[in-house]
C-alpha cells in the first residue's frame, strides 16, 4: 500500500513579530488517526502555529496542505470548511447562550426562517452520545462546569465535521480526573479517524496519549519522535535545549515565629452561594515556604484576595505576625509586612503605562520617602529605580521607559525586585513563573529560596507539582475551597497529592504537622 | 476603561493638526457644495476674531467656558472617567451660582467669592454623583452621566422658574453687583467686551492641572487607577474614593465653567429648552488636547475661535453659522478615527505602528 | 374610561418614535457597539422627512402619499449617519461614545445648514399641509376603550406594533439574531466559527439608524409637521434610557417608551385641569431619566447587563 497522504502538511511555515521570529520555517506532517503532540516552552511559538493552521494569523512564508492540496486559510471560516476544529485555551463560548446554542451557532438547523431548536437540541444530544461527551443542550453554558464547557468546545467542532481537531492546551483549567476523562475522549476521536494536534508543555499527558511528538523551540523544530521510542527527560532536555537539572538541593529550613496564622477563613461565593473558600486554617512560620496545591479554580485566586484584602472574608480569621488583619485595609496589610506577587502581572503587578521609576513605587509603604509633603519626591523616585533595576537586573534601556515595553520576564523582576525590597514578613506568589522561560524561572526559584533564607515567610501557589516539590518546605492541598491536607514533599508522591488535589481523599497518610 | 485613557495617549502629537486641517476642508467642501466661497467665509471668521480689541475679547469670552469643561473631561480620562457629563455640571454650577447671586446679600468680598465656590462645589457634587453610582453601584458613568445631564437641565429650569424668574418671563433678573466677577477696566480696554475673571482662574485651573496630576501623590494615584484600576486596588489605592474624587475634580472645573457664565458674562440665566452643549465640546477640546492641560487650552482656543468667528461668516459671507459646528464635528470625527489618518496620510507609518502593538500583544501569549 | 382611553391614545403618539429609535439601539447594542447617536440619527430622520415632504408638496400638490415618501426619506437619512458611525466604531474601531457625539454635533448641524439654504436662512422647514392622518382600523377600532385607546392611531403607530414583535422575533428565534447577539457578547467565539463580526456590526448599527430616522421621520409627520432645531431635543436620549430600563428587549423597550410617553403626553393632558398649575412640569420631564438611573444602581430588582462586549471595538488579536 503507498504511503497515505498526511491529513496537514505544514511546510516551512515563517511567522514574524517585530522584534521576534514566532515561527522560523516550521514543518509538520499529521498523519491521519493520528495524536500528535506539539511540545514546548511558553514562548516557543506553538500557539502561533496553530492559529495560523486555524486561520487567525497569516503566515510569512510557507504553504499549508489539507489531504494533499495547497490551502489558502484565510480566516477560521475557511479552516472550518477544510474540517479544521479547534479547542481553544481560554473558551470561546457565549455565557447566556445554551450549550446548544452555542454549538450550532453559524450553522444552525432551521425551520422556514426560525431556528429549529429542536432539530437543534436532538442533533446536540445524538452527537454527544456517540462521543461519549455528555452535555445537556438547554442550558445555559454560564452554570456549567469546567470540564463541561470544554466538552461543549470539542462538540462544536465535531459538530462542523471537523476530522482535523487542534487541542490547544486542554488540560490546563481541568481537574485530575476531567484531564483522565479527556484522555480516554482524545483516545476515542482518534479510533473515530479524527486527526489531533495536542498543544501541550505537559510532559507525561504526552507520553499516555500521544503517539508522535513534535518539539518547537524558540520558534524552531528540534525534532519529531514516535513517543514509544522516547522517554519524558529526553523530551524536556529537547525542549529546554540542554540538560536541565533544577532540583537544585535546597538547604534545611529553619523555621522561626508564626508569621501568618488564618484560622477558619470562609469567603462566601457569588450571590451568597457555597463559600469558595471553606473553612481554612494554616499557618506560616518564618523561614519556611508553604505550596498551596490544587487544580485552578478550587478557591485559590479567592484564598490570595482574602489574605491580601481584594476580597471580604465572611468568617474566621487571619493574623500577620500575631496582629489581627482580617478586616484591615489592603494598604495597612502592605504597611503590616505583606507584599505580594499576583498571579497575573500586567493586571495586579503592573501599570503598563507608567514609567519603569513609577511602577517601582506602586503600592510603596514608605510614602514619606517618596512624596514629600504630598508631592513627588522624584530624584529619590529615580535613585531608588536605579537601585533596584540593577540588584534585580532588570533589563531597561532607561528607568523613564513605559513598563509595557518590558519583556515579560524583565516585567516579573520588576515586580519582584519592587515587593522584596520592602523587606515583607510574608512574601504571597501566586503563580510566579507562569510564562517564563527556563532562565527567568530558575531567576524567581532562586529569589523565592532567598527569602526563605533571610528569614521571610513565603506563600506559594503554583498549578505546577514540579515546582511545589521544588520550593516548599510544606505542601498544603486544596480542594473545593476547602484545605485537604497537609504533605510533606520530601515524601508525598504525585499520585497521592493528585488524588487529594481531587478531592478524592482527606488527610495524607504520610502527612507531618 | 484603560481605553479611555489609550485614546487619548496616542503619543503621534501630529494627529490633531491633520485632524484640524482635514475638518476645516470638510467645512471648505460643504460650504463649496452649498454654493458659498471658502476662502471668503474662513475670512470672514479670521477678520472676525482678530478685527477689534472687542471681538479679540469676545472670543476669550467663548474660549472660557470650553476650556473649563476641557480641562473637566480631560482630567476625568487620565483618572479612568469618560465624563460626557460635564454638560450637567456646568448647568448646575451655573444655576448654584445664580442662585446665590440673586437670593443672598452681602458686601462684595464676600458675595463673588461665597457665589464661585457655592456653584464650584455643587458641581463637583453634580460630578461626584457620577462617580458614586460608578464605584458603588457599577453604573456605566457614560449611561449615568447622560441621564444626569438630562436631570440637571431640568432641575435647573425648576429652580429656575420656581424661584428665580418673574412669572411669565423666561430669565431672571440680573444678580446683584456685588457677586460680579466681570472686570471693569479691562472691559472698557476690551471695548466693552464682557471680560471677567474667567478665563484667568482658566488658565490657573490649568495649572492646577498639571501639578495635581503629574506632582502630586494624589495625582499619582489617580493616574494609576485611570491606566489600571486593578493593579492601583492591589497596591492599596482606594479606588472608589478615587472614582468620587476625581469626578469631584472634574465636576468642579465643569461647575466653574458655568460660574463664570452667570457671575462674568451675563449676569442672568435663561430657562433654556436644550442644553447649550460645553459639556460636548469639552470632550470634543479634551480629545483635541490629547488630555493635557496645555493641548486642552490650545483646543479651547481653537474651538472658541471658530465658535465666535461663525457669527462673523454669517453676518460677511452669509453662510449658516453651522457650517463651523460641522468643522468642529468632523475634527472630532478625524481625531477619534485616527486610524483612518494613519492609513490615508502615512500608510507606511501605520503598518509599521500597528505590527508593533500587534507584536507586543503577541508576546504573552505566544506559545 | 374615555379620558383614559384619550390619554392612551395621544400617549402612543408620543411614544412610537421612542419605539422606533429604542428598538434600534436594542439591535445597535446587542451586536455590540453602544449608540448615543441616535438622538442624531433621529434628527436626520426629521429633517430627512420635512424636506421629502416639503418637495411632494411643491412638485406635485399635497397627496397622501407624500408623507410615506417623507418616512422613506427619514429612513434613508438616519441610515446616512449610522454608515458614519459603524464605518468608525467598527472599521476603524473608534471609540464609540466619542462618535455617538460627533453623530449628534453633525445630524444637528448638517440639517440646519441644509434647512437654511434650501429655506433661504430661515431656521425651520415650512409647514407641511399633508402629514399623516389618524387611520382607525376597521373593526378593532369600534372595541370598546381598547378601539379608541390602540386602534385610532397614525400608520406608524400600527408599523410600531409589527415592529416589535417582528424585532423579537428576528433577534431570539432566528440564526440572524443568534449571530447577531454573540458578536455583542463574545465576538471572539463568533469569529471563531465563522462568523464575519464586523459584517453584523455594520447590520446591527444600520438597523438602528434606520429605526431611528424612522422615529425621527414620524415625530415631523405625526406630531411638529415641519422641522427646526428643537424638533428632536432629547428624544434620542430618552429612547437610550428606554432600551436601558426595557433590557435590551423588544418588549421591554415597548413598555418602557410607551411609560416614557406617557410622561410627556400627561404634561399636554393636565393642562386641560386647573390643579395642572401646581404640578411643575420639570418633574414630568426628568420622570425618564430619574427612573432608569433607580433601574441602573439596582434600586429596584437586580442590576441590569447589557450585552457583554457592547462598547468595545473588536481586536482580532486579542481573541
Amino acid at each position: 500500500m503507498e504511503q497515505a497522504v498526511p491529513v496537514v502538511e505544514l511546510r516551512g511555515i515563517t511567522k514574524r513579530f517585530p522584534g521576534i521570529v514566532a515561527n522560523d520555517a516550521i514543518s509538520l506532517e499529521l498523519r491521519k488517526g493520528e495524536i500528535h503532540a506539539l511540545l514546548g516552552e511558553n514562548g516557543a511559538g506553538k500557539s502561533t502555529l496553530m492559529s495560523i493552521l486555524f486561520g487567525l494569523y497569516q503566515p510569512d512564508e510557507g504553504e499549508i496542505r489539507v489531504n494533499g492540496k495547497p490551502q489558502a486559510i484565510d480566516g477560521p471560516g475557511k479552516a472550518i470548511e477544510l474540517g479544521i476544529g479547534m479547542v481553544h485555551q481560554h473558551f470561546k463560548l457565549v455565557q447566556p447562550f445554551t450549550v446548544a446554542e452555542n454549538i450550532v451557532l453559524g450553522i444552525e438547523p432551521s425551520k422556514g426562517l426560525s431556528i429549529n431548536y429542536r432539530q437543534a437540541n436532538a442533533k446536540v444530544k445524538e452527537l454527544s452520545e456517540r462521543y461519549g461527551l455528555m452535555v445537556e443542550p438547554t442550558v445555559k453554558v454560564e452554570n456549567i462546569t469546567v470540564g463541561m464547557q470544554q466538552r461543549v468546545e470539542i462538540l462544536k467542532t465535531l459538530y462542523r465535521g471537523a476530522e482535523i481537531l487542534i487541542f490547544d492546551e486542554p488540560t490546563a483549567v481541568l481537574t485530575v480526573q476531567e484531564i483522565h476523562e479527556l484522555m480516554q475522549i482524545l483516545k476515542r476521536l482518534a479510533n473515530e479517524g479524527k486527526s489531533i494536534i495536542l498543544i501541550t508543555h505537559k510532559l507525561k499527558e504526552i507520553m499516555e496519549v500521544s503517539d508522535r511528538v513534535t518539539i518547537i523551540r524558540r520558534g524552531k523544530v528540534v525534532g519529531t519522535v514516535n513517543t514509544a521510542k522516547t522517554s519524558e527527560s529526553e523530551l524536556a532536555e529537547k525542549m529546554v535545549g540542554r540538560r536541565v537539572s533544577l532540583d537544585k538541593p535546597k538547604e534545611a529550613a529553619k523555621p522561626g515565629e508564626t508569621v501568618l496564622e488564618l484560622s477558619d477563613v470562609t469567603v462566601a461565593g457569588a450571590d451568597k452561594g457555597k463559600p469558595v473558600v471553606d473553612g481554612v486554617s494554616f499557618r506560616i512560620r518564618a523561614g519556611e515556604i508553604v505550596g498551596i496545591a490544587g487544580v485552578d479554580g478550587n478557591g485559590q485566586h479567592e484564598l490570595v484576595e482574602a489574605l491580601t484584602g481584594m476580597r471580604a472574608v465572611q468568617s474566621g480569621s487571619i493574623r500577620l505576625n500575631g496582629r489581627d488583619i482580617t478586616q484591615a485595609s489592603i494598604k495597612n496589610r502592605i504597611k503590616a509586612g505583606m507584599s505580594n506577587i499576583p498571579e497575573d502581572r500586567q493586571k495586579h503587578g503592573l501599570v503598563l503605562d507608567f514609567s519603569v521609576s513609577e511602577n517601582l513605587i506602586l503600592g510603596s509603604p514608605e510614602q514619606g520617602r517618596f512624596f514629600k509633603g504630598g508631592f513627588l519626591n522624584k530624584s529619590e523616585i529615580d535613585r531608588h529605580a536605579s537601585k533596584l533595576i540593577e540588584a534585580y537586573d532588570v533589563r531597561t534601556p532607561d528607568i523613564h521607559n513605559k513598563t509595557r515595553s518590558l519583556s515579560g520576564g524583565n516585567q516579573q523582576k520588576a515586580i519582584i525586585a519592587r515587593e522584596m525590597e520592602r523587606d515583607p514578613q510574608l512574601l504571597i506568589a501566586v503563580q510566579p513563573t507562569r510564562g517564563l522561560d527556563i532562565g527567568a524561572i530558575s531567576f524567581v526559584h532562586d529569589r523565592l529560596l532567598q527569602a526563605r533564607a533571610e528569614g521571610k515567610a513565603v506563600l506559594l501557589i503554583s498549578y505546577e507539582l514540579d515546582e511545589l516539590h521544588r520550593l516548599s518546605d510544606r505542601i498544603q492541598v486544596i480542594f473545593d475551597g476547602r484545605i485537604m491536607g497537609e504533605v510533606d514533599p520530601e515524601k508525598a508522591a504525585d499520585d497521592e497529592i493528585g488524588l487529594m488535589m481531587a478531592g478524592k481523599m482527606q488527610a495524607g497518610k504520610g502527612a507531618s504537622a | 476603561m484603560n481605553k479611555a485613557a489609550d485614546i487619548f495617549n496616542k503619543p503621534s502629537t501630529y494627529i490633531p493638526f491633520i485632524a484640524i486641517v482635514l475638518g476645516l476642508l470638510c467645512g471648505g467642501i460643504v460650504m463649496w457644495i452649498g454654493g458659498y466661497d471658502p476662502f471668503a467665509a474662513y475670512g470672514a471668521l479670521w477678520k472676525t476674531v482678530f478685527g477689534t480689541k472687542y471681538d479679540f475679547g469676545e472670543t476669550i469670552v467663548a474660549i472660557t467656558p470650553i476650556l473649563f469643561t476641557g480641562l473637566a473631561v480631560g482630567f476625568a480620562f487620565r483618572a479612568g472617567i469618560f465624563n460626557i457629563g460635564a454638560d450637567g455640571q456646568y448647568i448646575i454650577g451655573m444655576t448654584a451660582a445664580t442662585f446665590i447671586g440673586l437670593k443672598v446679600h452681602l458686601p462684595a468680598f464676600i458675595h463673588a467669592p461665597l457665589a464661585l465656590i457655592v456653584g464650584m462645589l455643587c458641581g463637583a457634587l453634580w460630578g461626584a454623583l457620577v462617580g458614586w453610582l460608578k464605584a458603588y453601584r457599577g453604573v456605566n458613568e457614560v449611561i449615568s452621566a447622560i441621564m444626569l445631564n438630562w436631570i440637571a437641565l431640568y432641575l435647573s429650569n425648576y429652580i429656575l422658574r420656581d424661584f428665580l424668574v418673574k412669572k411669565g418671563e423666561q430669565k431672571t433678573p440680573n444678580i446683584d453687583d456685588t457677586a460680579s466677577l466681570s472686570i471693569g477696566w479691562l472691559q472698557n480696554f476690551m471695548e466693552g467686551a464682557r471680560m471677567d475673571w474667567g478665563i484667568w482662574i482658566g488658565l490657573l485651573c490649568v495649572v492646577i492641572f498639571y501639578v495635581l496630576l503629574w506632582r502630586t501623590k494624589q495625582g499619582y494615584e489617580l493616574r494609576a487607577v485611570g491606566h489600571n484600576a486593578d493593579a492601583a486596588k492591589a497596591a492599596g489605592i482606594n479606588i472608589k474614593a478615587s472614582f468620587i474624587k476625581t469626578m469631584m475634580i472634574s465636576g468642579a472645573f465643569a461647575g466653574l465653567g458655568g460660574v463664570f457664565s452667570v457671575l462674568g458674562v451675563f449676569h442672568y440665566q435663561v430657562v433654556q429648552a436644550a442644553s447649550a452643549g460645553y459639556g460636548f465640546d469639552g470632550i470634543a477640546v479634551a480629545l483635541l488636547g490629547g488630555n493635557h492641560p496645555i493641548g486642552i487650552l490650545l483646543g479651547a482656543i481653537l474651538f472658541g475661535g471658530l465658535t465666535y468667528g461663525s457669527a462673523g461668516m454669517n453676518f460677511e459671507a452669509d453662510v449658516p453659522s453651522e457650517i463651523v459646528r460641522i468643522v468642529i464635528g468632523s475634527i472630532i470625527f478625524f481625531v477619534a478615527s485616527h486610524g483612518l489618518i494613519r492609513t490615508v496620510i502615512q500608510p507606511l507609518f501605520k503598518k509599521r505602528k500597528s505590527r508593533e502593538r500587534k507584536g507586543a500583544d503577541m508576546n504573552g501569549n505566544v506559545g | 374610561m374615555g379620558t383614559l382611553a384619550d390619554l392612551i391614545s395621544s400617549t402612543l403618539v408620543f411614544s412610537v418614535a421612542l419605539i422606533f429609535a429604542a428598538l434600534g439601539g436594542v439591535f445597535s447594542e446587542r451586536s455590540g457597539v453602544f449608540n448615543i447617536g441616535l438622538e442624531g440619527m433621529m434628527t436626520a430622520g426629521a429633517f430627512g422627512a420635512a424636506i421629502a415632504s416639503y418637495y411632494m408638496e411643491t412638485d406635485g400638490g399635497a397627496t397622501t402619499s407624500s408623507p410615506w415618501v417623507g418616512l422613506i426619506a427619514g429612513v434613508f437619512c438616519g441610515l446616512v449617519f449610522a454608515l458614519l458611525h459603524a464605518y468608525a466604531t467598527v472599521s476603524l474601531k473608534a471609540d464609540q461614545t466619542i462618535v455617538g457625539v460627533v453623530i449628534n454635533i453633525l445630524a444637528v448641524a448638517v440639517t440646519l445648514y441644509l434647512v437654511k439654504i434650501i429655506f433661504e436662512g430661515a431656521g425651520d422647514t415650512a409647514q407641511l399641509e399633508q402629514v399623516f392622518a389618524k387611520w382607525p382600523i376597521p373593526l378593532l377600532s369600534d372595541i370598546p376603550f381598547l378601539g379608541r385607546a390602540f386602534f385610532n392611531s397614525y400608520p406608524t403607530t400600527y408599523i410600531a406594533y409589527i415592529l416589535v414583535p417582528l424585532s423579537s422575533y428576528l433577534l431570539f428565534r432566528t440564526p440572524f439574531g443568534l449571530r447577531l447577539r454573540s458578536v455583542g457578547e463574545h465576538p471572539g467565539a463568533a469569529d471563531t466559527v465563522g462568523i464575519n463580526v464586523t459584517k453584523y456590526r455594520y447590520i446591527g448599527v444600520l438597523i438602528s439608524g434606520a429605526l431611528a430616522g424612522l422615529g425621527g421621520a414620524t415625530i415631523t409627520l405625526t406630531t411638529t409637521s415641519n422641522f427646526s432645531h428643537s424638533t428632536i431635543s432629547g428624544q434620542g436620549f430618552i429612547a437610550i434610557a428606554a432600551l436601558i430600563f426595557g433590557r435590551w428587549n423588544p418588549y421591554g423597550v415597548f413598555g418602557a417608551a410607551f411609560f416614557f410617553g406617557m410622561a410627556q403626553a400627561l404634561r399636554n393632558f393636565l393642562t386641560r385641569f386647573e390643579f395642572s398649575q401646581s404640578i411643575p412640569t420639570e418633574f414630568l420631564y426628568m420622570l425618564p431619566y430619574v427612573l432608569t438611573l433607580i433601574v441602573l444602581a439596582g434600586a429596584v430588582g437586580k442590576s441590569v447587563r447589557g450585552p457583554a462586549a457592547a462598547g468595545e471595538a473588536y481586536d482580532p488579536s486579542k481573541r
